[in-house]
């Protein structure tokens, strides 16, 4: 841990420049993968694929941009994809007791929240080492669902809801804007406010942050709880796109989404990556599972690629950094 | 955090309260308000369901006192005991099930303790993503579907006796006089407690930090073998999610049991209380008929409030 500080002197500039750079390859590797996918597979290019293809990024994409603020103060939540279950369960049973979807909405984005902003105290007022906190909350959520739908399915929504995940406009999907939207808002609020700038200098020597004057627990809290948000914004989509809600709706969900983290460059030791290098990471993971769809692999390979995959992209990250030290 | 380890011996006088308190206190909950706990019956069978639990948590014990975890464990344990119950199946011999179960359990630990040691991947991604890698693989092995007709070898492990005490918890106190032995009378043991404590100091002794790691992380994976074969038995079949979350209960056992997650303490009695703890929340509830998603539910907040008081102790 203590190269870390060398970075955290660095002017908050070269960062950006850094980042950048390691932005590029990503992106290269995507349009590779593109390239190979194109040859292997006819119906890869088709509009229609890669509609499908930027409609799966963007709800990984969701959860894992929250994720994203996280890991850069050097912490981790792994209860996003109970998260996304609970709300989700949630916000549909509002729905159908009040028939209003936007009072399910409010519902599932303020359950997301207050998940995230217990992860925040127990990480600060607490003092338990996130990925434990977090962990211990993913089973309470994950039993909490279990318990509250007792087994059973929740059906068929409204219409207009139901447009939020499958709608379109102007032949792009509805989730597609949204996805814009958040990258702008999330790089924007990451790399342009001062409150983005306190959440890499935390990320990258909480010590010195502190010492700084940065309200540490405060900046933590608001990550965690902005974690918890974008979970509950995913669960929306989820509900909307899937026109239905399960149990065990979040189960697939974590691992892909810290995988997008960490595959877009953000460094698990904090203060290192961009909003901006998770979307390309959700992408390359999409691209990836996509292709082996294509290719008709049996989707029970998923959790095996997706696993190597974490492996690879943390080892990866280590090697270059280790390199350009 | 390395200073501190150094500088507080463990005190087990202090932790022996915590553990024992927790247990004490549900053990009388649960005779007060579960019809039929204190039963003879029902005892026998909370100590024969926590020897899984006991074969996983012992390990992890270990693991976490190196300041590392194993998140792969519950899934590595779903995947030997898909093998046992393939491997059994073809050949009709358990001991070739077991052997089966013991090498892929090795195998998925050897690889966890070499991302640690090796790559320096922090534990809980690099189990995080084995823990993919172990979950697909089950999948894959099974093509989702439970693989049943195991013989019979197998399926009279969970239910024979030897001298009127069942099979499974003579396995299970074996393996605690075995981990006992091994942390308190081996020089092993000694490394192990400098591995979380006091690293550099193994490197100014000529040793390898990185081998001794790779070997407590392989232990780990070869108990996850061995449990394997008790879950194969105890199911009389293989299932591709039988194990999932399973990790989660052992880290809770030692959490309760008063291992600290950040100074390279451990204590396997406490793990072992520990273990008893989640056997009788567990089986406690489920007299109360409250279902099993509460039982989770309930056993996360026994860790919260467990690191919680942890934090405390290491504070105060």
């Amino acid at each position: 841990m203590t190269d870390i500080t060398k970075e955290a002197m660095m002017p908050p500039r070269s960062f950006l420049s850094q980042d950048a750079i390691q932005v590029f390859y990503r992106l290269l590797a995507a349009l590779l993968i593109c390239a190979v996918l194109a040859v292997l597979s006819d119906s890869f290019l088709s509009l229609g694929n890669i509609l499908n293809v930027l409609r799966q990024a963007s709800l990984t994409f969701f959860i894992a941009s929250g994720l994203t603020l996280v890991v850069l103060t050097a912490g981790l939540d792994l209860s996003v994809g109970a998260n996304v279950a609970l709300s989700a369960c949630i916000a549909g049973t509002v729905i159908h007791k009040t028939g209003s979807p936007a009072l399910g909405i409010l519902t599932g984005l303020a359950c997301g929240g207050i998940v995230g902003l217990l992860n925040g105290i127990m990480v600060t007022a607490l003092r338990i080492p996130s990925f434990i906190a977090t962990y211990g909350m993913l089973w309470v959520l994950n039993g909490l669902t279990y318990w509250y739908m007792a087994g059973e399915t929740l059906h068929g929504f409204p219409a207009g809801f139901r447009q939020i995940g499958s709608g379109y406009l102007f032949g792009l999907p509805i989730p597609v804007y949204l996805l814009l939207v958040f990258l702008g808002i999330g790089t924007l609020f990451a790399q342009r406010t001062i409150w983005g700038q306190e959440i890499y200098a935390i990320g990258a020597n909480p010590v010195a942050a502190r010492l700084s004057g940065i309200p540490v627990a405060r900046r933590l809290l608001l990550v965690y709880a902005v974690s918890g948000t974008m979970a509950g914004l995913a669960s929306i989509i989820f509900l909307s796109r899937l026109n239905s809600a399960e149990a065990d709706i979040g189960e697939s969900l974590t691992l892909p989404a810290i995988a997008a983290v960490l595959i877009g460059g953000t460094s698990l030791f904090g203060g290192v990556g961009t909003v901006f290098g998770t979307f390309i990471g959700a992408l390359i993971l999409t691209l990836v599972l996509n292709g082996m769809n294509l290719l008709s692999v049996s989707a029970n390979w998923q959790p095996l690629v997706t696993g190597i995959i974490v492996i690879l992209a943390v080892w990866l990250d280590m090697k270059t950094r280790r390199r350009a030290q | 955090m390395r200073e501190a380890a150094v500088v507080s011996e463990p005190n087990p006088l202090q932790r022996i309260p915590g553990v024992a308190i927790v247990l004490v206190l549900l053990i009388a909950l649960f005779s007060a308000i579960a019809p039929g706990f204190l039963s003879v019956a029902n005892l026998s069978n909370v100590l024969v369901q926590s020897t899984i639990l006991t074969m996983l948590a012992l390990p992890m014990t270990l693991i976490i006192m190196t300041e590392g975890l194993d998140l792969s464990m519950g899934a590595v344990l779903t995947l030997t005991s898909l093998c046992v119950a393939i491997v059994s199946l073809a050949t009709k011999s358990m001991l070739l099930g077991l052997g089966a179960g013991l090498l892929v359990g090795a195998a998925f630990g050897v690889a966890n303790g070499w991302l640690v040691a090796i790559t320096g991947i922090p534990p809980f991604v690099a189990t995080l993503g084995t823990l993919g890698m172990a979950q697909g693989l089950s999948l894959i092995v099974s093509d989702g579907q439970s693989v049943v007709g195991i013989p019979h070898s197998v399926r009279d492990i969970y239910s024979a006796t030897l001298l009127g005490i069942p099979v499974p918890i003579v396995m299970a106190l074996v393996t605690y006089a075995a981990f006992h032995g091994l942390l308190y009378h081996t020089r092993f043991g000694t490394y192990i407690f400098a591995l979380g404590g006091n690293r550099e100091a193994l490197r100014y002794a000529g040793l390898s930090p990185n081998k001794l790691l790779i070997a407590v992380y392989a232990i780990g994976g070869a108990m996850a073998g061995i449990a394997g074969l008790l879950m194969t038995a105890r199911m009389n079949s293989g299932h591709p999610t039988a194990g999932l979350g399973l990790e989660f209960d052992a880290i809770a056992a030692v959490a309760v049991g008063g291992t600290s997650f950040e100074r390279g303490n451990g204590w396997l009695l406490g793990t072992l209380l520990g273990v008893l703890s989640v056997g009788v929340l567990r089986n406690g509830l489920n007299l109360i008929s409250l279902p099993s998603s509460v039982q989770v539910a309930s056993v996360g907040v026994l860790v919260i409030v467990a690191l919680f008081l942890d934090g405390l102790r290491s504070r105060a």
